[in-house]
């Protein structure tokens, strides 16, 4: 990666860490998805800053990489991304979560958005993705399919049988990053439902696994580079919840929740003083 | 194009709803629609599959006994453009993946037609596992789905072509088992939401679908016989429900009677019951259909004798219900 990528994509993650807090912060009561998005922030950087061909002038372009967010709820990256990106423009993004709006708590599937998917109920993405990729495939085309899904996601059955697929149709042109932030609503990943090693359990299934650092740029940026011929890929984004703000990392509290003009003010200082 | 005459319409009859449709009408679907497919949980050569697959390879997929991941595979195909058919029986392609149906196809308007084989009882003796019983009432309450029933394997080629030309969502159940009786014995017009009228009678309005359509007009014909004149209805589609025919049978009759291999719970019956009582004024309803028990299994016929879905037991049901009018 040279320097000027590797200083957008930086500068690009810390516009989408003001963006969700901001987001967060004007949804007032109505509470959002902290932690999980703000684990999410340097994937979406990498993936929209550096990686992915997307364009906001034609959304709907048959070769364009599809970008499938299974995680429906990171919707604060997600949105503040296809901002930055001109697909969500500042008053649509404004209207985050208020009465009758297109943008609320779950994308919702909305091509001129950039949103490839309805998220929400999770473990569907995948198994979408799949179809997507077998669709570019047939038509011969040479975009990639990146679907991100989160770690507790992937207690649903339906994840399994779609990482099973993936591998039978050898869908070299399918990248699945995993945020593996470690904590799912009730508590930490390993205590609800150990899946133990993703790396391992996917590598069974035929992918070709890399583990990074999932807040490293340069990891991520070579990851998703690093693609086999006739594998699916994945990317374990090892991660932490609430990345970026000291008084949310690594508490399941900040799951989901509303924030105080005081710790508004604290995360927003914790930006400028990085 | 499938001919439809009347010698094709015997062969298709001795292959079922479902050989009719995944024998025969699916390749005129993809001679017409290059971008069609189907796509199938284990149940391929079960469905009649394998001259399609010998043919069209590459529009055929098989996503192994994995109901669920079939669906999110098919919406994804069908936002890249595809019009895909998903198959497998009625029973599984409903209930094991149901909120992927909701989801991809209600929510997300993916353009995919399910068709769930074997719906009923016809399953026989693979017991209730395999019955589908449910599968109207819960589709019905998702927004954006059409559920087709056909009455005959004639039908159920018809509503092939009707599918893809639709643009969105459908579901079709098929009933019956090989040999099924023909409804129709020359070409006729097939429009999704238009039921169709099939003899005329002045006292009682039978609203059938599937299976029952036949079974229905043989029972018109016992009644007919005791001087009771009855129209027989073929709702080839639960959803949505022609609601102008059903006004115009209710103020004809004196008795409407709903017939329908499913629960007598949210099926055809629940929707016309949901229909009739926004009336002012309108004949009683009478609901025959699956008892709300799950029983022991037996052969089709035993089934269907059981839940008094055979056309003499329609017959008498109704009789006894209309005496009790006058």
């Amino acid at each position: 990666m040279n320097q000027t990528t590797e200083l957008r994509i930086i500068e690009l993650a810390t516009k989408l860490r003001f963006k969700s807090l901001k987001m967060a912060f004007e949804a007032g009561k109505n509470g959002a998805h902290l932690g999980g998005g703000l684990s999410l922030v340097e994937v979406f950087a990498t993936l929209y800053g550096g990686i992915a061909s997307v364009d906001s002038k034609s959304p709907d372009k048959e070769t364009r990489d599809r970008i499938i967010v299974s995680k429906g709820h990171c919707v604060l990256p997600y949105y503040s991304v296809l901002n930055e990106l001109g697909f969500i423009s500042d008053e649509e993004l404004a209207g985050f979560e208020t009465n009758g709006a297109p943008l609320y708590g779950h994308a919702t599937r909305n091509l001129s958005f950039g949103i490839e998917f309805s998220g929400g109920s999770l473990g569907l993405g995948l198994s979408y993705a799949i179809g997507v990729a077998l669709a570019c495939k047939i038509g011969n085309r040479k975009n990639r399919i990146y679907v991100i899904v989160g770690d507790g996601e992937c207690n649903e059955g339906i994840v399994w049988e779609a990482l099973m697929s993936a591998t039978h149709f050898s869908l070299d042109n399918l990248t699945v990053i995993i945020d593996h932030n470690k904590l799912q609503y009730d508590g930490n990943v390993a205590a609800i439902m150990n899946m133990a090693s993703y790396k391992e359990k996917l590598e069974a299934f035929g992918f070709h696994v890399i583990d990074v650092d999932g807040h490293n740029i340069v990891e991520l940026y070579e990851a998703f580079q690093n693609n086999i011929s006739g594998k699916p890929s994945a990317i374990i984004a090892n991660t932490i919840k609430g990345k970026g703000v000291s008084f949310m990392e690594n508490k399941k509290e900040w799951h989901f929740s509303t924030l105080t003009q005081e710790q508004y003010n604290q995360a927003i200082s914790e930006q400028v003083n990085k | 194009m499938q001919n439809f005459n009347s010698i094709n319409f015997r062969t298709w009859s001795k292959l079922g709803q479902r050989g009719a449709f995944f024998g025969m009408a699916i390749f005129d679907v993809v001679e017409h629609f290059d971008n069609a497919m189907v796509v199938t949980a284990d149940l391929a050569s079960l469905s009649g599959l394998d001259r399609f697959i010998n043919k069209f390879p590459d529009k055929f997929l098989n996503i192994g006994i994995a109901e669920q991941n079939m669906l999110g595979i098919s919406s994804g195909l069908a936002q890249e453009g595809k019009i895909v058919f998903a198959t497998t029986y009625a029973t599984f392609i409903t209930m094991r993946s149901c909120e992927q149906i909701r989801h991809y196809l209600g929510y997300m308007k993916s353009n995919v037609k399910i068709i769930g084989s074997g719906a009923g009882l016809v399953m026989a003796y693979s017991g209730n596992t395999h019955y589908s019983l449910e599968d109207i009432a819960i589709l019905r309450a998702v927004p954006n789905i059409t559920i087709l029933s056909p009455a005959d394997a004639t039908e159920s080629v018809k509503t092939a072509m009707a599918a893809a030309k639709h643009d969105g969502p459908v579901y079709i159940r098929l009933t019956g088992g090989l040999n099924q009786p023909m409804v129709y014995k020359e070409d006729y017009n097939f429009e999704i939401g238009k039921a169709i009228k099939l003899t005329n009678g002045g006292d009682i309005t039978i609203f059938a679908t599937g299976s029952m359509v036949y079974n229905s007009l043989e029972a018109a014909k016992i009644l007919k016989e005791k001087n009771i004149g009855v129209s027989v209805v073929n709702i080839h589609t639960i959803k949505p429900l022609d609601e102008e025919c059903v006004n115009f049978c209710s103020k004809q009759s004196k008795l409407l009677v709903s017939v329908e291999e499913h629960s007598k719970i949210g099926g055809l019956g629940g929707a016309i019951a949901e229909h009739l009582c926004s009336l002012s004024n309108h004949p009683p309803l009478l609901r025959l259909g699956i008892l709300d028990q799950f029983r022991h299994a037996g052969d089709y016929k035993y089934l269907l004798e059981q839940n008094e879905l055979l056309p003499e037991q329609i017959a008498a049901g109704i009789e006894q219900k209309y005496s009790l009018l006058n």
